[in-house]
């Protein structure tokens, strides 16, 4: 089992991100579960979304304390929220920053397994918009081969429908500008 | 069946949700078993107008083969809106025991 | 073998509706049962389940609309949660006593105040006593099996009751989880047409919903109480042909590794499938554990209940609703009457937790399991419950 924790802002599309990871898992073969943290939606507040993967079904259904990855969408997320809680020892952080991984790591004193892209402006040049779900997933991919990256541009063309070809820009673009500090 | 014979019915015989699958039993029910006084017409003061008809809410008063006009007492409660709205105060409401 | 398709829980739920080729939805959104009714109305809008989609302006409409429409022999569907279905408490139990095969998703949210969206079970349990037959479901693919099995119960002649499928708010509504959908021949093998044995036609005038009084209304209920607790040989062929169509079984309850255990979990809902790993890891550490999921609320499986905890020591019963005053949660106090006059019961240890949705991990569940132990350990006889988890308690 491979459990991800995502970190974002509401309307950002965190849950979308999680969403896509398990139709990319299911249509792989595998079981693929995802689910946010419920309750109301609020635009701009801090929200988690949560993926799982595994090669068995899923019967899990708590939330998860303990992931093994842990996505931040926005970057200023990192300084407000402790995005690292309950990572696993071995488990990796993918951040949206400016910042090189060795500035960041310094930064917030960070000792994981690290891997930053610059989503931000990727979003902003691809899509015209700072809605960093889909280039994250990039980063996400680049860090840890979860699902093919092929396997997403499914769901992605379902999801996205006529600006899905500047989303998966956007998500090929972070797989080759993702720096990875592990 | 459910207010037809409800005192023998078991709890077997009730028809699925209680339905009631006969349609117009309802005629079958005796009101006026619920009246203390009866209208009585009188003929002389009857022009045959039929106002009493058509005012009875149970539906219970009937034409006779003259014209006149005469309550079914098996339905008749008695309650008078017949005697109170006939134009030629031709029903009188007599008590039951007379 | 049907598709396996990867989709939020809610909107598989609502393809089983249109599968079920429903001739009428009535429904008034409110969370965590939104995503339902806005796939199903776009179902409709778009053409691909020709219904009518009725929008009306609250639950005590939505039922009163489905009664009434059950009632000329169409088959009929709306779900709700919580307050929804307080508001249209008053219908919910007219549309059992008139014996109308209505199905509905509870959306399982907890009941104000405080307002609370999230899941519990304290919807349920304000119409334990309806009078319909009321299924958990503990993931997705068991809701989509069971909205098509609801119809095949709810509509049988010999059952002619409304089905209440339960799946937990957000848990089980708003999860993105595969779920194996029927192919369209195993849908008409195993769901025929709806054929009322009455219905409202002008041809054949009936009265529905007439006056009972003291004369007559005993008899009238305990025919309904009849038809609930005899509706379970019909739910037991439901699910023994779903079986044999489409290959996943169920029964009024689930069991897993109960046979040489000395203590057992039961659940209700999707705690389940977490409570199932913490017996296998508990098992790893050498304790002799099992599990019981509670599948058929009602008409409540007595029966299988007594014969599953025969061997049994401990029972650790986990409940996810709180009878104000009353001895435990909903799911104990129906399984001591269940036991009340076994020779040798085993010990009972109630807890009550996940309110509001609260989480109540794997770690959690295996501390609720060494608390029931040290319980028996100091009063086998124990009848007092706890609040799990709660801050002062």
């Amino acid at each position: 089992m491979f459990e991800v924790r995502l970190h974002g802002r509401g309307g950002q599309g965190a849950v979308t991100s999680a969403e896509l990871l398990a139709l990319a898992s299911i249509n792989e073969g595998k079981y693929g579960q995802a689910f946010p943290s419920f309750g109301p939606e609020r635009r701009g507040a801090p929200v988690v979304a949560f993926f799982r993967s595994d090669d068995r079904q899923i019967k899990v259904r708590t939330e998860i304390t303990n992931p093994d990855l842990v996505l931040v969408l926005d970057p200023s997320i990192l300084r407000i929220v402790n995005v690292t809680a309950g990572l696993k020892d071995d488990g990796i952080l993918v951040a949206n920053t400016r910042y090189t991984a060795d500035e960041i790591r310094k930064e917030l004193g960070l000792r994981c397994k690290l891997a930053v892209v610059n989503a931000n402006r990727i979003a902003f040049e691809e899509l015209g918009i700072p809605i960093t779900n889909t280039t994250m997933l990039g980063g996400l991919l680049k860090a840890k081969s979860i699902v093919n990256p092929d396997s997403l541009i499914e769901p992605l063309r379902e999801r996205f429908g006529r600006i899905a070809d500047k989303n998966i820009n956007a998500f090929k673009r972070a797989i080759k500008e993702t720096e990875l500090s592990f | 069946m459910v207010g037809k014979t409800k005192t023998d019915l078991t709890w077997q015989e009730i028809e699925i949700g209680g339905i009631v699958p006969t349609p117009g039993n309802a005629a079958e029910y005796k009101t006026g078993d619920w009246r203390s006084i009866r209208p009585v017409w009188d003929r002389n003061r009857c022009v045959k107008c039929g106002i009493c008809y058509v005012f009875c809410p149970d539906a219970a008063i009937y034409e006779d083969d003259e014209g006149y006009f005469e309550a079914d007492l098996f339905y008749c409660k008695g309650c008078g809106i017949c005697a109170h709205e006939c134009p030629t105060q031709a029903i009188a409401m007599v008590e039951e025991e007379e | 073998m049907g598709k396996r398709i990867g989709l939020e829980v809610s909107l598989s739920a609502a393809e089983a509706v249109k599968m079920a080729n429903v001739d009428c939805i009535a429904a008034y959104p409110i969370t965590p049962q939104t995503h339902i009714v806005e796939h199903l109305s776009e179902l409709v809008n778009n053409g691909d389940l020709d219904a009518e989609f009725i929008p009306v302006e609250s639950e005590h409409s939505a039922m009163s609309v489905c009664t009434g429409v059950a009632a000329v022999g169409a088959r009929t569907f709306t779900c709700t949660s919580s307050q929804g279905l307080a508001l249209m408490n008053e219908i919910v139990h007219i549309a059992a006593s008139m014996r109308l095969p209505i199905v509905m998703i509870l959306a399982n949210r907890s009941m104000s105040a405080p307002i609370s969206i999230w899941n519990d079970h304290t919807d349920v349990m304000s119409i334990r006593d309806c009078g319909w037959i009321q299924v958990f479901a503990n993931n997705g693919q068991e809701v989509f099996d069971h909205v098509l099995f609801g119809y095949r119960v709810g509509e049988s002649a010999q059952v002619l009751l409304p089905v209440m499928i339960h799946m937990d708010g957000f848990i089980l509504t708003h999860v993105i989880e595969p779920v194996e959908f029927w192919e369209e021949e195993q849908v008409k093998e195993y769901l025929p047409d709806f054929k009322p044995i009455y219905a409202l036609h002008p041809d054949r005038p009936v009265t529905m919903g007439g006056l009972g009084g003291p004369g007559i209304f005993s008899e009238v209920k305990v025919s309904q109480d009849e038809a609930l607790i005899q509706s379970k040989g019909e739910i037991l062929s439901a699910w023994k042909e779903l079986g044999d169509v489409v290959g996943r079984h169920y029964h009024p309850i689930e069991t897993y590794k109960i046979e040489d255990a000395e203590t057992i979990f039961i659940t209700q809902g999707s705690f389940g499938e977490t409570v199932s790993l913490v017996v296998d890891e508990l098992r790893d550490e050498g304790e002799s554990v099992g599990l019981i999921m509670n599948r058929l609320w009602r008409p409540f499986p007595f029966e299988e209940f007594r014969e599953a905890t025969k061997g049994a020591k401990n029972l650790v019963v986990i409940d996810r609703a709180i009878s104000f005053g009353g001895q435990g949660g909903p799911l104990a106090i129906e399984l001591r009457s269940a036991l009340y006059k076994e020779k040798n019961q085993p010990t009972f240890a109630n807890f009550i937790c996940g309110l509001a949705s609260r989480d109540v991990t794997i770690a959690d569940f295996k501390n609720i399991y060494r608390r029931a132990m040290e319980k028996v350990k100091e009063n086998p006889r124990e009848e007092d419950f706890e609040y799990y988890g709660v801050r002062g308690k």
